[in-house]
């Protein structure tokens, strides 16, 4: 489908868009479902007068200060997700090439733990996650850089500096006191009970420049995709293109991880159930992000009600679905 | 002497540390279907990468229009000259016309992302590459002579008046290597500038106007097939004993080679 006014046109898909309007309903849904029930269920029309002010003082303080920060923080902790490993997976060539997998997220809980151990406050530990995923990802890629990088040296050198990580903070964790391993170990899991503004700001913050740069560097992963010499005769300027979007890829990964804890696979099946619903070749960041922050906050909301009272950290789920999903794209791709 | 558009003068190309060629020079003669060709490991493939400044010389530079390549825009050098690549990896589940309308992309802007002049460039690349047929097939699931052909679409589609091809025959059966040599042939005598590195003298000599033999990094003789190739040169160059015939078909040399044993039955 395509769109023409004057000298402008603009291509769309319109399953593209469909599947994105689709999604946009979804988040909907499940933020309204979020903010309305749990212990003390907020009838759907009281939500909108406590998010206002104008409910009664309960209701505003479930709504606004309790529900309304977790759930936000969950939207946008799950775009940054979806859009990073859209980023990678596109420049890997590779669904393994997830931030999870090549030592990013690894790399920041490693900064988020020093963070616990020495201390630090939630927004020490926010900072050191950050710290953790930028050196990480700053190590890996220069180990793989051989006048370029190609995909898959970065995704071989990123599962061994993955390894590596994790025994690192096997290893910490050993040394830390009992709380201190514990409120690491909570952290490790990836959770967003508990979560408020000061959370989902950093996030809103990263993902408003972010974005933006993503959608640019859209078209030209997209030929990159073909392979460096099909894109450089496209008149691409291969390595600028990926080290942009290697260092947006990064900053997305950190900036969630350092909101919520290492939640896993959402950065490995958001962009893969997005191509599959869009049916486009190739990255697809906007379904990803989407996709991402549906993935999230469905899955918060589950954690949270399947075995009510009982709450189960969301990267508990994420990790049980993904596993699954992750067993399932494996035996899909085996014939 | 022809014009020049495209050419490399005191050349040293090298990966790494391993140097491949060094002081070469090339002019590609305008409007000539140029080939070239040698032994392998010649350093054939690396020069014309070098020429679709894929790789960057470690001395001398390459031109095009007069202006050191590297110092154009990329996406303005893009509209001149096309490559195609040896390998390049089928996007999963795209569509032959999907894939095709990327090779728009140097013509293309993000507010301008499909004009008609796209639309039209399109439709020429995929009816002269016989093509427009499988336009909403999956590429995947197509031969290796069909994809062959819907990759000279892509690099069609970017319109330049300068085309390279690296090794367009390989993995390509014998029917499919003529199919894929004759539009290139058609493409050359529609006025654009062809380049194309191949494996085979006898293909080689049939359609080239300009013929480049490279050995050992340098090159060793270049001109019209009909002029150069003699048994001295191609045992020179191969290490190889051989007849020269014309070519029955088109009446360019034709290398019989002589093989260690002699099994012809007149001398059994």
């Amino acid at each position: 489908m395509i769109v023409r006014v004057g000298p402008y046109s603009v291509r769309l898909a319109p399953r593209a868009l469909l599947v994105g309007l689709a999604l946009v309903l979804v988040a909907c849904a499940v933020t309204v479902a979020a903010l309305s029930t749990g212990e003390f269920t907020v009838p759907v029309p009281d939500i909108v007068t406590a998010l206002f002010g104008q409910g009664t003082p309960v209701a505003e303080l479930i709504v606004s200060k309790l529900r309304a920060p977790r759930v936000v923080t969950g939207l946008l902790v799950g775009a940054a997700f979806g859009l990073s490993g859209a980023i990678f997976q596109s420049l890997t060539r590779n669904p393994l090439g997830s931030p999870d997998f090549i030592g990013f997220t690894a790399g920041a809980s490693t900064g988020g733990i020093m963070a616990v151990v020495a201390g630090g406050s939630a927004a020490t530990i926010a900072g050191g996650a950050m710290a953790g995923c930028v050196i990480t990802a700053a190590l890996v890629y220069g180990l793989a850089f051989r006048g370029g990088v190609q995909g898959y040296r970065l995704v071989l050198v990123g599962i061994g500096a993955n390894a590596l990580l994790l025994a690192v903070n096997s290893y910490l964790l050993t040394r830390a006191n009992v709380n201190d391993a514990a409120t690491a170990g909570a952290w490790l899991t990836g959770s967003l009970s508990g979560r408020g503004w000061d959370h989902a700001i950093p996030v809103a913050l990263a993902l408003a420049v972010l974005v933006p740069v993503c959608l640019r560097l859209a078209r030209p992963m997209r030929m990159i995709e073909m392979g460096d010499d099909a894109a450089k005769a496209m008149g691409i300027r291969v390595e600028p293109v990926r080290a942009a979007a290697i260092a947006a890829g990064v900053l997305l990964s950190g900036v969630a991880t350092a909101a919520a804890g290492p939640v896993v696979f959402v950065a490995l099946a958001a962009p893969q159930l997005a191509r599959r619903l869009t049916r486009s070749p190739g990255v697809t960041m906007g379904a990803s992000a989407l996709m991402g922050a549906v993935l999230l906050t469905g899955a918060d909301l589950a954690a949270q009600r399947l075995l009510a009272p009982t709450q189960l950290p969301v990267g508990v789920l994420t990790a049980a679905v993904g596993g699954t999903y992750l067993a399932l794209l494996l035996r899909k791709d085996r014939h | 002497m022809p014009d020049v558009r495209l050419s490399g003068t005191g050349l040293t190309l090298a990966y790494d540390q391993r140097v491949v060629a060094t002081d070469l020079s090339v002019a590609i003669p305008d409007e000539s279907f140029t080939v070239i060709i040698g032994p392998n490991a010649c350093g054939k493939s690396t020069l014309l990468r070098a020429l679709a400044r894929m790789l960057k010389p470690k001395t001398g530079a390459v031109h095009l229009d007069g202006s050191v390549i590297t110092s154009l825009p990329s996406k303005e050098v893009a509209r001149r000259l096309g490559l195609l690549p040896q390998t390049s990896i089928v996007p999963d589940g795209i569509t032959v016309a999907d894939l095709v309308a990327r090779g728009r992309y140097p013509h293309q802007r993000l507010m301008r992302q499909w004009s008609r002049a796209d639309e039209a460039a399109v439709a020429e690349a995929m009816r002269s590459t016989d093509v427009a047929e499988l336009a909403d097939r999956i590429v995947d699931e197509l031969s290796g002579g069909q994809r062959q052909r819907v990759w000279l679409a892509m690099a069609l589609a970017q319109e330049t008046p300068i085309l390279l091809l690296d090794e367009p025959t390989t993995f390509l059966d014998i029917s499919h290597q003529i199919e894929v040599l004759d539009l290139c042939a058609d493409l050359h005598e529609a006025g654009r500038t062809m380049v194309a590195v191949l494996h085979d003298l006898n293909q080689a000599c049939r359609y080239a106007t300009h013929l480049i033999v490279m050995r050992a990094g340098k090159i060793v003789a270049e001109g019209d097939p009909t002029e150069i190739v003699t048994p001295d040169l191609v045992h020179e160059v191969f290490d190889l004993r051989c007849e020269i015939i014309p070519d029955p078909q088109s009446g360019t040399p034709l290398i019989v080679p002589e093989s260690r044993r002699r099994v012809s039955p007149a001398t059994a």
